[in-house]
């Protein structure tokens, strides 16, 4: 079945597809009509699912969090600075080990206000322990949803996961999208199973006090799940191309980068765009490839490290900054090659912060600059594209 | 023997790791008697969040989801959801077991959210009147004259000058369908009041007076004599309130609010004038308390 459905619409058919029993939400433009979609299925019993109203982003993340330590499949969504309110409840729900999944609408922080895309609100969320997903299409979000309960609920990860889209861009834009059918879907992510939750008839406790002797090792299995998931993410979506006839690379999607010198790295909606302008610079006989990050907690380190290796330029977009530095895209990419004998010149480019549209115009600039790197060497580290009255 | 209506199960093991004395653990023993052990619980940020053990030690028979600060109500709705999603919401209590800061404080709006939400669900506020797991400071619910680690008196006199707030008005105002207050000192009251409460469907709030020898700086020994004297000097009045209608538990010839303060180092600042201050608040709030059982009684 095929439908034109917002990238929400698009989020909260995976949501429905997924058979979640327990969503706790809080409006907050541009994620709100992703839980109004919800409410609309629960409500007609499309979708049999409780569903918590709560009184704000902090408890729908405290509300989840109960409902899933309780045994069940949870939900929630949120963006900017509902998501910043989560954060203590983001550490929380990975360090319990919860496979939680949660749609996050990029959207800035203020002040000043601004409701558009920029990654901030996630990359804030980078240390939490939460697996991220950075989509491009409304198809990739529904989709995504689908393969991140499947990760999370691994048993060798155990960890919350959020489906990132880019505010407006995705979450109010219309395209058609694919709906597979439930039964694969069924078949593909059976019911959730948890080994342990709160049970009367084994009483336990979930979440107490660790003295220093132990809490150190409770964080060490935690990177041994960040490393579990690479795999598994790798593997899901394998699984998932050959059911449902859509790959999406694992964490990364390489974009004609097979001979390419110099090659941009970026995350969202960006990447579609960016296709169409490598193809122009290809046509004018640039050797110049697209680098799709698609997930980066756990950061795709084995896969930059393979690209640097081949490369001599790369350029990192991101859609956020990391103040005191460059992005934080860009200081992982770096840091990911170091320990390597690849020395590809990088530079990071700061473009679209604030819902500035990132135009094909705007990226053609970028990527001819990154050109120029391999020319003539690195000019400058950080350069934040597009910006009014230059320097 | 003296018969009581108590029962003799414990759910509540030894080798918890409370204070001696302390009141917070009669208040667990006697409500998890109450519910009995198919109940699942949750615990924010307390002393109670400490006193079950450390992992991997666990000294409650029923399964304890701990939990941050400020989310008890909201974990409570969470609990109950997946339940029913389980279909098991008729047959397992959901308990959240607070103290007073995460109750009257920080954890205020999430309670507030529980109840207008209508979250089968009891919520218990071990009321100790201070931030006692972080070392006595004031919270909302600590009364006026005080001594506490942020309200330290000093050559000023800077004790707790503003009056306690009362978080179970907080919650008739919320027209759930049951509300109390119970002490430790009180045992077959208190118990009476958690069997009500399980057997009322919807969301329920029961504030237990709590004394703690450690805070308030009594001996350990009197911990029961002092939650006693709160209630007969009429300083924490005992009174349900059932979809609206108050009924106050005892009415006790009271005694001077003094015979309760002297008996704590926290008060002991306390001059005279203080004293008839706290003294004419109490006989106000007894007879407001008094009012509103005559004024609710048509309901």
């Amino acid at each position: 079945m095929k439908l034109t459905l917002t990238g929400n619409q698009s989020n909260a058919w995976g949501v429905k597809l997924a058979r979640v029993q327990v969503v706790a939400a809080y409006p907050i433009t541009p994620q709100t009509t992703i839980v109004e979609e919800l409410a609309e299925f629960a409500a007609n019993g499309e979708l049999d699912t409780q569903y918590i109203k709560v009184e704000s982003e902090h408890s729908a993340m405290a509300a989840v969090i109960a409902a899933e330590n309780t045994g069940v499949r949870t939900y929630t969504a949120s963006s900017s600075h509902g998501l910043a309110l989560m954060h203590e409840m983001l550490h929380w729900a990975a360090g319990a080990r919860l496979p939680i999944v949660m749609g996050a609408v990029n959207r800035a922080m203020g002040p000043p206000w601004n409701i558009w895309a920029d990654h901030t609100d996630t990359i804030s969320q980078r240390d939490t322990g939460w697996m991220q997903f950075y989509v491009e299409s409304n198809q990739e979000v529904l989709d995504t949803i689908i393969q991140a309960y499947k990760v999370a609920e691994s048993k060798d990860v155990m960890l919350p996961a959020m489906a990132i889209e880019d505010a407006f861009i995705l979450s109010h834009t219309v395209e058609t999208v694919e709906i597979p059918d439930q039964e694969l879907v069924d078949e593909f992510l059976p019911p959730y199973d948890p080994p342990e939750y709160l049970n009367p008839k084994d009483p336990k406790g979930f979440g107490s006090l660790v003295m220093p002797d132990f809490y150190m090792e409770f964080r060490y299995l935690m990177y041994k799940a960040q490393e579990a998931a690479r795999k598994r993410i790798r593997e899901v979506t394998k699984e998932y191309a050959e059911i449902f006839g859509r790959d999406y690379h694992g964490l990364v999607e390489e974009y004609r980068t097979e001979d390419a010198d110099v090659v941009m790295v970026g995350a969202g909606t960006m990447i579609s765009t960016a296709r169409d302008v490598v193809d122009k610079l290809r046509s004018e006989g640039h050797k110049i490839g697209l680098v799709k990050l698609r997930v980066f907690r756990p950061f795709p380190y084995e896969e930059i490290q393979e690209i640097a290796k081949r490369v001599e330029v790369m350029g990192v977009m991101d859609r956020s900054f990391t103040h005191g530095y460059g992005g934080a895209m860009f200081n992982e990419v770096k840091a990911a090659v170091y320990n390597t004998d690849a020395r590809p010149k990088m530079k990071n480019y700061l473009i679209g912060i604030g819902g500035r549209d990132v135009t094909a115009k705007m990226l053609e600039d970028t990527f001819r600059n990154a050109l120029k790197v391999r020319e003539h060497g690195l000019d400058e580290e950080i350069m934040w594209v597009d910006l009014k009255g230059g320097e | 023997m003296v018969k009581t209506t108590v029962p003799r199960d414990e759910y509540m093991m030894q080798g918890h790791v409370a204070c001696q004395g302390c009141g917070a653990t009669i208040a667990m023993r006697y409500v998890l008697k109450a519910l009995g052990d198919n109940t699942i619980m949750t615990i924010p940020a307390c002393c109670w969040a400490v006193i079950p053990g450390v992992w991997p030690q666990h000294s409650l028979k029923v399964p304890l989801l701990y939990t941050a600060f400020e989310v008890t109500g909201a974990a409570l709705s969470g609990i109950e959801a997946a339940l029913k999603a389980k279909g098991q919401d008729d047959e397992i209590n959901v308990l959240g077991f607070a103290g007073d800061g995460g109750t009257a404080d920080i954890g205020l709006q999430a309670l507030s959210g529980m109840a207008e939400r209508g979250t089968n669900a009891l919520y218990v506020m071990y009321d100790n009147e201070a931030y006692m797991n972080t070392g006595i400071q004031r919270s909302g619910s600590t009364p006026f004259g005080a001594w506490t680690t942020t309200t330290p008196v000093g050559k000023k006199k800077e004790w707790k000058t503003e009056f306690k707030k009362s978080v179970a008005e907080i919650m008739v105002a919320h027209r759930i369908p049951y509300v109390a207050t119970a002490s430790i000192a009180f045992p077959e009251d208190l118990y009476a009041k958690v069997q009500k409460a399980k057997s009322i469907k919807g969301p329920k709030f029961i504030q237990i007076f709590s004394s703690c020898p450690t805070g308030w700086k009594h001996s350990p020994d009197i911990t029961v004599e002092v939650a006693r004297k709160a209630v007969l000097s009429h300083m924490f009045p005992l009174y349900e309130v059932e979809n609206g209608v108050y009924k106050i538990s005892q009415k006790p010839k009271p005694i001077p609010v003094k015979e309760y303060l002297k008996l704590q180092g926290r008060f002991r600042y306390l001059d005279e004038e203080a004293i008839e201050k706290i003294q004419e608040h109490v006989d106000r709030e007894w007879e407001l308390l008094l009012k509103k059982e005559e004024f609710t009684q048509s309901l």
